[in-house]
């Protein structure tokens, strides 16, 4: 099976997708391996494992900081790899995406950096700075190893862009709920159910909404309309905290999305 | 050699394009369109020269420098004068030029990003001069070191707002301002200072900064007769450089020269100088390769990870990572030359420049003079170099000051 084709399986079952967003090497390595443990036995669906970058201009201040501190731990797109690779090996067969900015995979070496994905058992790539207009190296590169790359659509997407992004949509669609960087907001934007509206008229592919989710109540409220919820922002703030607090939010968004 | 670049979506050669989050997307098609129509628009560019003449004050001068010429005993060296601008540097031609821009759109706030100020000042005096909001992100290491500039935005009522992530300069400012314009974009127009970010701004830029060198090409031609042999301007975005070397591109017998930051010097890894071949014995752990910065492909500083190297100079307005891709495009096609001036050598410009001339120049500019030190003696008296004097040193002349040991106590 592709990792495409995993991706899509995540999407086949009869309740929304939960779908988590860690950052690799925070708070520290171990930690984060661990995290992506705990989200996985919370019921993930999909993982999103999020690469450091030093200037990541679509984060709010939560992602920044976590970023950052990864990166002083030292963390290198290689290492995100060599991760993704231990976690296959300690038996977590979730379906993952890496998510990160391009430089860092233009430094590695685009075809290369999705040749070594795909072996060390990364199923897809979010690249929130490399819109489809500037995909097609690494698309032609996913397409060739079988891995997703996932596209974003946003509130100010055109219907040409929906249907741009419709046509070449891999696994899943995903949706950022609301114009602005992430981090999570106290309430959902107004206009996202006509979104999603908007963008399910042109496609079949899953639609996960994400950026600014970060409790049960609005999971839920994301749930009615999406086919995945992504949580980033708040699950790193409690990862911060303790292992334990990891646990009880994801279980309390993972019980939401019934 | 064409100058029609860039060509589809933004592209010069491998540069540029559209490298941002897709909020932004629709919002650049939106602003290319504007811009496209204002360009074609008789009475906006009216408008503009108008207020370039009447506001601004151009044309600057193109002064002859006689005895810096006299002392360095070759070349005849000319000075493009936009110090004299309004608000004392060439910032102000393209911030007047998007401001204006941004009310024909419709958008009534306007954020920016600075790191000598120049910029900021700019924005900040277009918007006062329109009723625009003007909000101005300077990291806190740029706030340090350009107090005054600070002042003159909060005096024209803009929000100056710190930034203290990453390195705390230009690039900082930029993250900044990207993620208010992601957030604020139905309302709002990102006013970019430089050749830099994605398509449409390094075109738009170099456009409404191009004045610099129509006007030099014809001053020229009226003091000399011909034209010059080389130009000479610093490069941080390049906006400046570009604003000169445009009209003179299809001269194949003029020759141009950008020059970048050196700072502390190449083997010492703390500089700004992205064109600058690596030490050949020395590993510094940062390189200019092939990558994407702030929605633009071009030359980046780097970690060999692909983290974004933090970069140093004496001189804010030159502390960059990146480089506007048409100066990339420029270089790959031996149109254009580029080397570097260390902190010490711009330093030295300001002295000889304001001993010699009675003109003071910004740390930016003066790494143009340095170069001009190094290339002049060894021309032809007969022949003619232009030096792009893109701001004048008030700002830093505490900075100026301390390092060459003169203040007054």
């Amino acid at each position: 099976m592709t990792g495409t084709e995993r991706i899509r399986n995540a999407f086949s079952k009869d309740r929304p997708a939960f779908m988590p967003y860690t950052v690799l090497g925070y708070p520290t390595r171990q930690a984060s391996l661990e995290t992506v443990q705990i989200l996985v036995q919370a019921g993930a669906d999909l993982l999103e494992l999020g690469i450091p970058f030093s200037d990541p201009l679509a984060d709010g201040p939560t992602i920044q900081a976590a970023t950052q501190k990864s990166l002083e731990n030292g963390t290198t797109l290689k290492d995100c790899l060599a991760m993704t690779r231990e976690l296959r090996q300690q038996g977590i067969d979730t379906p993952a995406l890496l998510m990160g900015y391009v430089n860092p995979m233009l430094a590695y070496g685009l075809e290369q950096f999705v040749a070594d994905a795909a072996a060390a058992g990364v199923d897809g790539l979010i690249v929130p700075d490399l819109p489809p207009e500037e995909a097609g190296e690494l698309e032609s590169a996913c397409i060739a190893h079988g891995l997703a790359l996932v596209f974003l659509l946003a509130p100010t997407s055109t219907p040409e862009r929906i249907k741009q992004v419709a046509k070449k949509a891999q696994g899943f669609i995903y949706l950022v709920s609301l114009t602005g960087v992430t981090g999570a907001r106290n309430t959902l934007s107004s206009g996202l159910s006509d979104f999603v509206a908007r963008v399910r008229e042109q496609t079949d592919t899953p639609l996960a909404v994400g950026f600014g989710i970060g409790a049960g109540e609005q999971a839920r409220a994301v749930a009615k309309l999406a086919d995945g919820v992504i949580v980033g922002s708040a699950l790193v703030k409690q990862a911060a905290e303790s292992m334990e607090n990891v646990r009880v939010l994801a279980t309390e968004l993972r019980e939401a999305l019934r | 050699m064409t100058a029609t670049l860039p060509t589809i979506k933004g592209k010069f050669g491998p540069y540029g394009g559209q490298f941002v989050p897709e909020t932004l997307m629709p919002a650049l098609a939106e602003l290319e369109e504007a811009y496209e129509t204002a360009k074609a628009d008789l009475d906006f560019q009216a408008r503009f020269e108008h207020l370039l003449k009447t506001y601004v004050g151009r044309p600057t001068p193109l002064t002859y420098a006689g005895r810096l010429t006299k002392h360095l005993g070759g070349a005849k060296i000319y000075i493009k004068r936009e110090d004299l601008a309004h608000t004392g540097a060439h910032k102000i031609n393209n911030a007047l030029g998007q401001a204006l821009l941004a009310q024909r759109m419709g958008k009534q706030r306007i954020v920016a990003e600075t790191g000598a100020g120049q910029h900021g000042v700019g924005s900040a005096t277009a918007c006062a001069l329109l009723g625009l909001e003007c909000i101005v992100y300077m990291g806190d290491v740029d706030i340090a070191r350009q107090r005054p500039n600070v002042f003159r935005m909060q005096l024209a009522g803009t929000e100056v707002r710190p930034v203290s992530s990453g390195s705390r300069t230009l690039k900082d400012a930029i993250n900044e301002a990207i993620r208010d314009w992601v957030t604020n974009v139905e309302t709002t127009h990102y006013l970019l200072g430089s050749v830099l970010g994605p398509h449409p701004y390094p075109t738009m830029v170099r456009d409404f900064q191009s004045v610099i060198g129509r006007e030099a090409r014809a001053q020229i031609l009226e003091a000399e007769g011909r034209l010059p042999d080389l130009l000479i301007a610093c490069v941080g975005g390049g906006s400046n450089a570009i604003g000169l070397f445009h009209s003179f591109i299809e001269d194949q017998g003029v020759e141009m020269l950008g020059v970048e930051a050196g700072g502390s010097g190449i083997q010492s890894g703390r500089h700004a100088a992205r064109f600058a071949p690596p030490p050949a014995n020395g590993e510094t752990g940062v390189e200019a390769k092939l990558g994407v910065l702030h929605g633009t492909k071009s030359y980046v500083l780097q970690t060999p990870d692909g983290q974004i190297a933090e970069t140093h100079s004496i001189s804010a307005g030159l502390d960059y990572p990146s480089v506007g891709p048409e100066h990339a495009w420029l270089r790959d096609q031996e149109r254009a030359g580029y080397t570097y001036a260390t902190d010490d050598e711009a330093l030295a410009g300001v002295k000889i420049l304001s001993e010699m001339e009675g003109i003071i120049p910004a740390l930016e500019s003066a790494h143009a003079v340095a170069e001009v030190v190094k290339r002049a003696p060894a021309m032809p008296k007969d022949s003619i170099i232009i030096v792009n004097l893109s701001g004048r040193g008030d700002k830093d002349l505490d900075t100026i000051m301390r390092e060459l040991g003169t203040g007054v106590s």
